[in-house]
């Protein structure tokens, strides 16, 4: 096979995998921009259901929990991880072990048992399923993801940091927050935008400690699985996909144009 | 070449903290009041409170009845059933159909993005990867529509290509890494010895993408076995996953105690296969290590 029939193969084939990712969510923004009821039917465009969207209280109230108990519960666990990843980093032997093996319950559980725990322990607490569970659990199952993206960072810094902060007389407590703690920021953050995405996309876990509370994710479950396919969730998912696609690719280019640069820097 | 040397200078200048804390630095940090260690504790505290604890009420409720009597009744219940069984098996059909078709369809991939031709374009990656970060019942959703403009309508085919399309994701994304960080002279060495470029996908990067397939494989199908909510939105009752039976158990209070002990059936089983998938990419770096 000669070289250009190869590299065409490839790219048919890549460029075949990529049209059927992405299909699907092209026809569901399609079809936003139409009014009708049915799946899949087009009745001429128009904004009607932009129009119901941004005047359907329920859906602005559930984008307002979503963001509230996203940023909250992202901002505990920023806090929490970060800790325990300078804790962790810094225990020998079984202790490091145990703690780790702590911090990977909820990651390789299965999130409905993860969530149906929760309910069953807030019950036993007597505590009422609404913003104090939504925001405990999503603290809890987002940590150790903050713990990932610190971790790298703190074997990136040089051990003596602290010591010397020692030596010039600050205090323990002082030393990490002082010295360490502002050379982890990009894993913190990094730490950040993860937990925040996965509380804002979670259902599973929300789903039974939510009480009254209604997320997005939760308002589209109950409307998919229980409500029947209302048409305006074609517009509210049309712009959920090009937002969370925007951020995204905008996070992605800049850190790989960063990459770069440093690359050139160090080179 | 510069860029090994830091990272070389890095794992070394990492590696001191252990060498450096001998006895004298020791008590010095003691002296000085509290150790660093100390910091894991406010969120271990919290772990054992938040998530250990419910686990053990879940073992509770999964070994008592409703009067809160010891009973093994709730595991009874599962193994006498031959319905509750059979929807057992069938969400593990579903689930290794959906692990086999991702695995298929994401190794030719992760193939191509990894060779020369394109060079691991990042661009390219990160366009089959982003769909993760989008929720899945979006993803559902719009599958769902394509379904029915498709005018497919059987809910086993319906559920098991919603499930791969959600999914697939995270099969390729480990299958990618194995193989792009493949050193290229190994591939460059079985063409020189004259193995054809099939012969060498067979037999040099699919076993040495053992690690990343076990992680792939893993990624896929316990989440499969799990969900309900794909099922719940493409299928109907006859695709009803492991994940419909336990929210279904726990939808009404009665059910808690029989639900709690299929949950923990659940655990037992997402353990099991952790351990195994661990032991076989720990051969595995071993050989590579060999190598």
């Amino acid at each position: 096979m000669s070289r250009n029939v190869k590299s065409c193969l490839i790219w048919a084939f890549v460029g075949l995998m990529l049209a059927v990712m992405y299909i699907p969510i092209l026809i569901l923004i399609i079809y936003s921009f139409t009014g009708a009821k049915a799946l899949g039917v087009w009745s001429g465009f128009s904004f009607e259901l932009y129009a119901d969207l941004f005047t359907n209280e329920s859906i602005l109230g559930a984008f307002k929990n979503s963001f509230i108990l996203a940023f909250v519960s992202a901002a505990l666990a920023t806090i929490l991880g970060t800790t325990a990843a300078i804790g962790i980093f810094h225990m020998k032997k079984w202790r490091k072990s145990a703690s780790n093996f702590i911090a990977n319950i909820t990651m390789e559980n299965a999130e409905i048992v993860t969530g149906v725990t929760f309910m069953m322990f807030f019950l036993a607490l007597r505590l009422p399923y609404g913003w104090a569970t939504l925001i405990i659990a999503h603290t809890m199952i987002t940590t150790p993801y903050v713990i990932l993206s610190v971790t790298p960072k703190l074997s990136q810094l040089n051990p003596n940091l602290y010591e010397a902060g020692l030596d010039l007389g600050a205090s323990p407590m002082r030393s990490v927050f002082t010295v360490i703690v502002p050379q982890l920021i990009p894993g913190m953050l990094s730490g950040f935008v993860m937990a925040f995405t996965l509380s804002f996309d979670d259902f599973i876990v929300s789903k039974f400690v939510n009480g009254s509370v209604e997320t997005i994710p939760v308002y589209l479950y109950n409307a998919l699985a229980k409500r029947g396919a209302d048409p305006t969730l074609r517009a509210l998912s049309s712009v959920l996909f090009i937002a969370v696609l925007t951020v995204l690719i905008a996070l992605n280019v800049v850190s790989a144009k960063r990459k770069k640069k440093a690359q050139k820097a160090s080179a | 070449m510069e860029s090994n040397v830091e990272n070389l200078i890095n794992a070394t200048t990492g590696e001191q903290p252990g060498a450096e804390e001998k006895a004298p630095r020791k008590t010095k940090l003691k002296i000085r009041g509290m150790k660093r260690s100390a910091f894991a504790m406010p969120y271990l505290a919290l772990s054992i409170v938040f998530v250990i604890v419910p686990l053990f009420i879940m073992l509770y409720y999964a070994f008592t009845d409703g009067d809160g009597n010891a009973s093994v009744a709730n595991f009874v219940h599962f193994f006498v059933r031959p319905n509750i069984m059979a929807v057992m098996g069938k969400s593990f059909l579903i689930a290794l159909l959906t692990t086999a078709v991702c695995l298929v369809l994401a190794f030719p991939l992760a193939l191509a993005l990894s060779s020369t031709t394109l060079n691991k374009k990042f661009i390219l990656v990160m366009l089959f990867v982003l769909p993760m970060w989008i929720n899945s019942l979006l993803r559902t959703y719009a599958v769902k529509i394509v379904l029915y403009m498709l005018e497919i309508s059987n809910a086993w085919v319906a559920v098991t290509i919603g499930m791969v399309y959600d999914f697939f994701p995270f099969m390729l994304l480990p299958l990618y890494s194995v193989l792009s960080g493949m050193d290229r002279s190994l591939i460059e060495a079985s063409q020189d010895l004259g193995a054809s470029p099939l012969k060498t996908v067979f037999k040099v990067q699919l076993p040495l993408s053992l690690p990343g397939i076990v992680s792939g494989v893993l990624m896929v199908f316990m989440p499969t076995v799990s969900t309900f909510a794909i099922s719940d939105v493409l299928g109907d009752t006859s695709t009803y996953m492991f994940g419909n039976i336990i929210n279904q158990w726990f939808a009404n209070s009665g059910g808690w105690n029989i639900g709690s002990a299929y949950s923990l059936l659940l655990l037992i089983l997402i353990a099991a296969t952790v351990i195994l998938a661990n032991k076989i990419t720990k051969g595995q770096a071993e050989v590579g290590g060999v190598l």
